[in-house]
């Protein structure tokens, strides 16, 4: 065994990167997708609900009440576009390439390298299924601010050390 | 002073303890649904290994249906039991060990008092989901079996009195999922992993984790400094310090925690402004102050269970004085028995008259002939010690901790020279807030992502 392999504390996931968070409350690599919630421009009420799916690209856009996304027609609307800029921001793109199983360019490919594969693989509109569970599974992130602190001890933390590497 | 040369000696019958930990570890990488040769030898390695203990004979019939690939939840607790006890025993030797090199005396352990009934309900449906886990292996893992912890933690996590199981499974689910499909991992983190399992399988027996306050605690504390603890969905700061009883008694070693759930977005300085309101003594840690405390609960191992209303402000008190003058004086806390870990050891000392020495494997302080490697990686990054300060330090106040096979020291603060002036730097020095530039801003953007946050569960949550 390794030493990384024998390490009790070894950091498996990096912490997630500090980004702003008005536009895209909510982002995440879960459920085999690149998912998340993008604040509406106009309607403060309104939130789109984009997934991407890994490896065939995959992708849905609607609003909360489930009505279609009007840019999502036959390529990624500016939603997703987003989505994927602020996936890249809070977990670095490798992190996300390796997620969505897309093979990136040599040199320095960031976000823009990252669409564009995707892209020009002409990904399919998947239906609006995945909509609800990540909208729950956002309600779910918000939760966790309402959920009371408390001054017991948690010996368990021990096994989560902070890291300065991040994603 | 502190004898580095100790903790370099072997310690006896620490690498067969870990040589059986290690082939269980190996057991769990492949599963135990169908179990193969040599996870039949690493069954039987653990369960040779406590066959002298009481627990021998549950698990050698564990060990045995295992192999038979028709071990059912009973017979994963004992095989978790067993592995936990071997490590319980490594953590025993080390923790000796230390005691010597810092010149310390342990202290005893008396049961407490069991505290509230915890429901069965979801700890049985934990216990069912982490036996799933051991039948698919690490290199089995999927979404579908990983995605059953997130109903569990659900239950849990509201309830105060399952926060130790739901901060556990939650981490290590998250790390389960970021890690699917377990086929294609390059590499098992194997200890960990079998670490979290074991963990999680013994706190859901019922009773684990209800302790109660053995005490209450009266006199001043003289913080040394702050241990954060971080994953995505939970934060914990541990306050370090040494406690001056009012009625002259011996000084002890003693912890002050607060954690808290958070979404994953909550990151940096936004750790710091979860934990504050809720405990003052973070905002004496930023201050270089004391507290003065009336009655604080404490329990058997030295954690005070904090509450405002129990503390008060004190007088301006330098963690290196306290590093200097009261920390030798103090007497440790005895280890619940359930904690004894080596990744639980984290025991404060203070060390000057080293070098530090930048090399291949990252910092090193040498000290008495002996290299101590220095752990900068958790030094948080919301806060103004950096891995350039430690390296440039004199003096360090640390954990000193165990992993991976050897010791290692967690700088909490350290005397340093910038710009030509001796300075002390606190790792935890931005807890109770800051005037800093650099931690400004950091709390500036820190306190937009939580309004924003806040403002999308105030006008989506309740609908």
């Amino acid at each position: 065994m390794s030493d990384w392999e024998r390490s009790s504390t070894v950091r498996v996931v990096p912490p997630a990167r500090a980004r702003r968070l008005a536009k895209v409350p909510f982002v995440e690599l879960a459920d085999g997708r690149l998912q998340g919630v993008v604040s509406s421009g106009s309607d403060i009420e309104r939130v789109y609900v984009s997934s991407v799916e890994a490896a065939g690209f995959t992708f849905a856009c609607s609003t909360n009440n489930n009505r279609p996304c009007g840019g999502a027609r036959g390529y990624f609307c500016n939603h997703i576009r987003a989505l994927i800029g602020e996936a890249v921001l809070q977990y670095g793109v490798e992190r996300v390439a390796r997620y969505m199983r897309v093979d990136l360019p040599d040199g320095e490919p960031g976000v823009i390298e990252l669409h564009g594969a995707m892209s020009a693989a002409r990904p399919a509109q998947g239906d609006r299924a995945a909509a609800a569970p990540v909208f729950s599974r956002f309600l779910r992130h918000l939760a966790y601010l309402e959920l009371a602190p408390t001054t017991a001890p948690l010996p368990e933390m021990q096994w989560f050390p902070p890291t300065r590497g991040v994603a | 002073m502190m004898r580095a040369d100790l903790l370099a000696d072997p310690v006896d019958g620490l690498d067969e303890a870990l040589a059986a930990v290690a082939a269980f570890d190996e057991v769990l990488v492949g599963g135990l649904l169908r179990p193969q040769p040599a996870q039949a030898a690493g069954l039987a390695g653990l369960a040779a290994a406590v066959a002298g203990t009481p627990l021998a004979a549950k698990v050698a019939e564990a060990a045995e249906k295992a192999v038979a690939g028709a071990a059912d939840e009973d017979h994963f607790v004992a095989l978790a039991a067993a592995r936990s006890a071997l490590l319980g025993s490594v953590h025993d030797a080390l923790t000796d060990r230390v005691q010597q090199a810092a010149g310390r005396t342990p202290g005893e352990w008396t049961a407490p008092a069991p505290a509230a009934q915890q429901p069965a309900g979801v700890l049985a449906a934990a216990r069912s989901w982490l036996a799933d886990l051991a039948r698919c292996g690490w290199r089995g893992i999927d979404h579908d079996v990983v995605s059953g912890a997130a109903q569990v933690v659900g239950a849990m996590l509201p309830d105060p009195a399952l926060r130790r199981q739901a901060a556990l499974l939650d981490g290590f689910a998250a790390e389960l999922a970021a890690s699917c499909p377990g086929s294609a991992l390059e590499r098992v983190p194997a200890r960990r992993w079998a670490d979290l399992w074991s963990r999680g399988m013994l706190l859901t027996l019922p009773g684990a984790t209800a302790a109660a306050p053995a005490g209450t605690a009266t006199g001043r504390l003289l913080p040394l400094g702050v241990d954060l603890h971080e994953h995505a969905t939970a934060v914990q700061a541990q306050v370090h310090g040494v406690f001056e009883p009012a009625d002259g008694g011996t000084p002890l070693l003693v912890r002050a925690s607060v954690s808290a759930p958070k979404p994953d977005t909550v990151v940096g300085a936004g750790l710091w402004q979860l934990l504050r309101p809720h405990m003052s003594l973070l905002a004496a840690v930023s201050e270089g102050r004391s507290m003065d405390l009336v009655g604080m609960p404490v329990t058997a191992e030295g954690d005070l269970l904090w509450s405002d209303a129990y503390a008060r402000q004190g007088e301006a008190a330098d963690a290196f004085s306290t590093a200097r003058v009261a920390l030798p004086t103090a007497a440790g806390g005895p280890t619940a028995p359930l904690d004894r870990h080596p990744a639980r050891i984290a025991v404060p000392v203070f060390l000057e008259g080293y070098t530090a020495e930048t090399g291949d494997e990252g910092l090193v302080f040498a000290l008495a002939g002996q290299r101590l490697a220095v752990d900068t990686d958790r030094i948080p990054a919301a806060g103004p010690l950096t891995p350039e300060a430690v390296a440039a330090s004199v003096a360090c106040i640390g954990l000193l901790r165990w992993d991976a096979g050897s010791f290692l020291v967690q700088p909490l603060a350290v005397e340093t020279t910038v710009r030509k002036k001796p300075v002390a730097v606190q790792a935890g020095a931005w807890a109770g807030g800051t005037a800093d530039k650099a931690g400004v801003k950091a709390e500036k953007a820190a306190t937009d992502a939580a309004a924003v946050l806040r403002e999308r569960a105030g006008r989506l949550l309740r609908k």
